[in-house]
């Protein structure tokens, strides 16, 4: 009952009096140190400031966030106060001495290293990757843009109207379709033809007697180890309209030129080709793993039950190789979803396209930053960024499903 | 029998001639690159795979004209990525090695938040990151960039290493608790010795990230003394008029060359870092 009124109580009660008054000691100095910011935090994330000029609402929104973590950190520790006082309780009824403070000291270092250890990584984890998130979250309900400037202006919040622009409000609503189904078109096929051509190359790499391997496979892995901003620049050289390679191909077999950079079509499928070259190494490198762990015994007894090549790769090497990695599929297609680089650095998201913010190539989360860095809507960047976010998300729970059911089967390792 | 052996033979030739292509199509625009960065002016029309007139001129200017800033880029992505590299094995070591050996609560949670994080990439929160970093003013300096490194590489190098970890047997942390080790001598003395080399390729990932990320410094770095390799050299061709392909394709072999060698000798330990954190639980 003490415990539930406030920390260390409870154990002074069970006669643990360093414990006690060091945990009610904490207690007191947490809230005397927190509880103006608490204060002003949590009024400042629930209005975002009311004086324009006085109140900063992005400064009041962080320390909103803040304050609330670590509210949630102490009723965290809180909890664990409890469950500890509950736990020594039970002791003192059956009798037992309760621990003294060396033992308990003891007892932290030794119980607690796994705790002492991991604390930095995950201080640094929630600085670095919670935190931007629930603040990503925050900004989406907000009217934060070029016009809504802090310190100048205040920010405030507009429920769902950021959503319900990108779905209804007909100039957002064209380029959110439009960019939307792109980038389900583009991550589809995009990992789809890679992982193909990935697996594809493996199998024939893979055969008995071919010769040279070793040299094939190292040329083959190069588009994976050159630093891909150095081969997507190098691909909008190659596909220049006027002097680019493919061009100067296309012409000399004598079929035309083909605008590359400024036709939304081209551009998507040079996009396209480009990334087939820079994905197929790794599917290719994991499949030649995962085809050589396959047993040789599988096929020798399929051949002598007469299998032919297509039936041994349809019921042997195909359904081992899913098996293997189709939790690694879905990072792949997840990688793609968001794979920013290859669209802005072959050209940026371009050709325009007119009357959308969008251009013809940009896949969401390059529309994100442009509406970012170049226009300053922060807001509907953020509800896009939220949108992207669930879609994630959904893919990281199937992905873990596929990972569950393999611990299951057991097929392979 | 005949007739299979010619079908054989026929595949196998096949097989060549796919592999001979891929192998031409693969290789074709990084000989583009290198024969660019030798190949007179600056335009792209100007390039050639094997130039006429070859000269070094574009790299003496990388180097020793005074309006290029590229040793500065160079020095700043070297810096970034020897410091990423240090802090970012000190912290996973730790993490990997009490995910891998101790049973404590949440340790499960800890490990499924992992392997979930591990999909978010940051520049999702793009928004959120800029701001943030405005606000506590480690806008535009390394310290920022470096803290964002060092953080988002936790869960997948964390795989990685507890993996690796997991393969040590369990006897020798028992026989070296019996003779009377605590749990700092344990790691010090037993684990780390036999995981040097799953720490080396930790220490070659991380360093190797900030040499070849764009987005990130791109969003951080807003000065161009502050910026890197990668966004340094998309300025070069970042214009709309005089884009300097021959410059950009000098820099970019000075450091495509060492990074590709670091890669090639160490993909097999990525390709088996992805499938341990995919296929174990």
């Amino acid at each position: 009952m003490l415990s539930a009124l406030s920390m260390g109580l409870r154990q002074m009660y069970n006669r643990q009096w360093v414990k006690g008054g060091l945990l009610l000691g904490l207690q007191i100095a947490y809230i005397v140190v927190f509880y103006p910011f608490f204060n002003i935090g949590l009024w400042g994330i629930a209005t975002l400031g009311t004086i324009p000029q006085v109140d900063n609402s992005l400064d009041l929104m962080a320390e909103g966030i803040i304050s609330i973590l670590l509210i949630l950190f102490g009723l965290g520790c809180y909890g664990f106060n409890i469950r500890d006082a509950y736990k020594v309780g039970k002791l003192r009824e059956r009798g037992v001495k309760p621990p003294g403070v060396m033992q308990t000291f003891r007892h932290v270092t030794d119980q607690g290293f796994p705790y002492l250890v991991i604390g930095p990584a995950m201080i640094l984890l929630v600085f670095v990757v919670l935190f931007p998130i629930l603040f990503m979250i925050v900004l989406a309900f907000t009217n934060y843009d070029l016009y809504h400037q802090p310190p100048a202006k205040l920010v405030d919040y507009v429920g769902l109207d950021n959503f319900v622009h990108l779905f209804q409000l007909s100039f957002w609503k064209t380029s959110f379709f439009s960019g939307l189904c792109w980038t389900v078109v583009w991550t589809l096929v995009s990992t789809t033809v890679q992982v193909i051509l990935g697996l594809f190359l493996a199998v024939i790499l893979n055969q008995k007697k071919l010769k040279f391997k070793k040299f094939f496979r190292t040329i083959l892995i190069l588009p994976w180890a050159v630093p891909s901003f150095v081969s997507i620049i190098v691909f909008s050289g190659l596909f220049d309209n006027n002097f680019g390679t493919v061009n100067l191909f296309l012409q000399g077999i004598g079929l035309g030129a083909l605008p590359w950079m400024t036709d939304p079509f081209w551009a998507k499928i040079a996009i396209l080709l480009i990334q087939f070259w820079l994905g197929f190494p790794f599917s290719m490198a994991l499949y030649t793993g995962v085809l050589q762990a396959i047993s040789a015994d599988l096929y020798e007894a399929a051949e002598v039950d007469g299998a032919t090549i297509w039936q041994k790769f349809r019921h042997i090497t195909l359904p081992m190789a899913l098996y293997a990695t189709a939790p690694l599929l879905i990072v792949q297609y997840v990688g793609n979803f968001n794979n920013f680089n290859v669209i802005y650095l072959f050209n940026k998201g371009l050709p325009a396209i007119p009357g959308q913010t969008a251009g013809g190539t940009d896949i969401l989360i390059s529309w994100v930053y442009k509406l970012t860095f170049e226009t300053s809507k922060y807001n509907y960047a953020a509800a896009i960024s939220v949108i992207i976010g669930l879609i994630v998300t959904v893919l990281a729970v199937l992905q873990f499903r596929g990972t569950r059911s393999f611990k299951e089967e057991g097929m392979i390792r | 029998m005949n007739s299979s052996k010619r079908q054989t033979y026929l595949r196998l030739l096949l097989s060549y001639l796919i592999l001979i292509i891929m192998a031409v199509i693969c290789i074709y625009p990084l000989l583009w690159v290198i024969g660019a960065s030798f190949s007179p002016g600056d335009g792209i029309f100007s390039t050639s795979l094997v130039p006429k007139h070859a000269t070094l001129a574009h790299y003496r200017w990388l180097f020793f004209n005074p309006n290029s800033q590229y040793p500065t880029w160079y020095w700043n992505t070297l810096k970034i990525a020897l410091i990423n590299a240090f802090v970012s094995v000190i912290i996973t070591t730790g993490t990997a090695y009490v995910f891998s050996r101790y049973r404590f609560f949440g340790r499960k949670y800890g490990l499924v938040l992992f392997l979930t994080l591990q999909m978010f990439p940051s520049m999702m929160t793009m928004v959120a990151i800029y701001l943030l970093l405005n606000w506590i003013g480690l806008l535009d300096t390394h310290l920022g960039l470096l803290i964002f490194y060092a953080g988002t590489q936790i869960p997948f190098n964390t795989w990685l290493v507890k993996g690796y970890f997991d393969t040590i047997p369990y006897s020798l942390d028992e026989a070296a608790r019996i003779d009377g080790a605590g749990h700092v001598t344990i790691f010090w003395k037993v684990i780390m010795p036999l995981a040097k080399p799953i720490l080396a390729v930790m220490f070659l990932f991380n360093f190797m990230t900030p040499m070849t990320d764009f987005l990130l410094p791109q969003i951080i770095l807003t000065s161009p003394d502050n910026q890197t390799l990668a966004v340094g050299l998309f300025s070069f061709i970042n214009k709309d008029v005089g884009k300097q392909y021959t410059l950009f394709a000098a820099g970019s072999v000075l450091i495509a060359v060492p990074i590709t060698v670091i890669f090639l000798s160490l993909q097999r330990y990525f390709i088996s870092g992805l499938t341990a954190g995919a296929n174990k639980g």
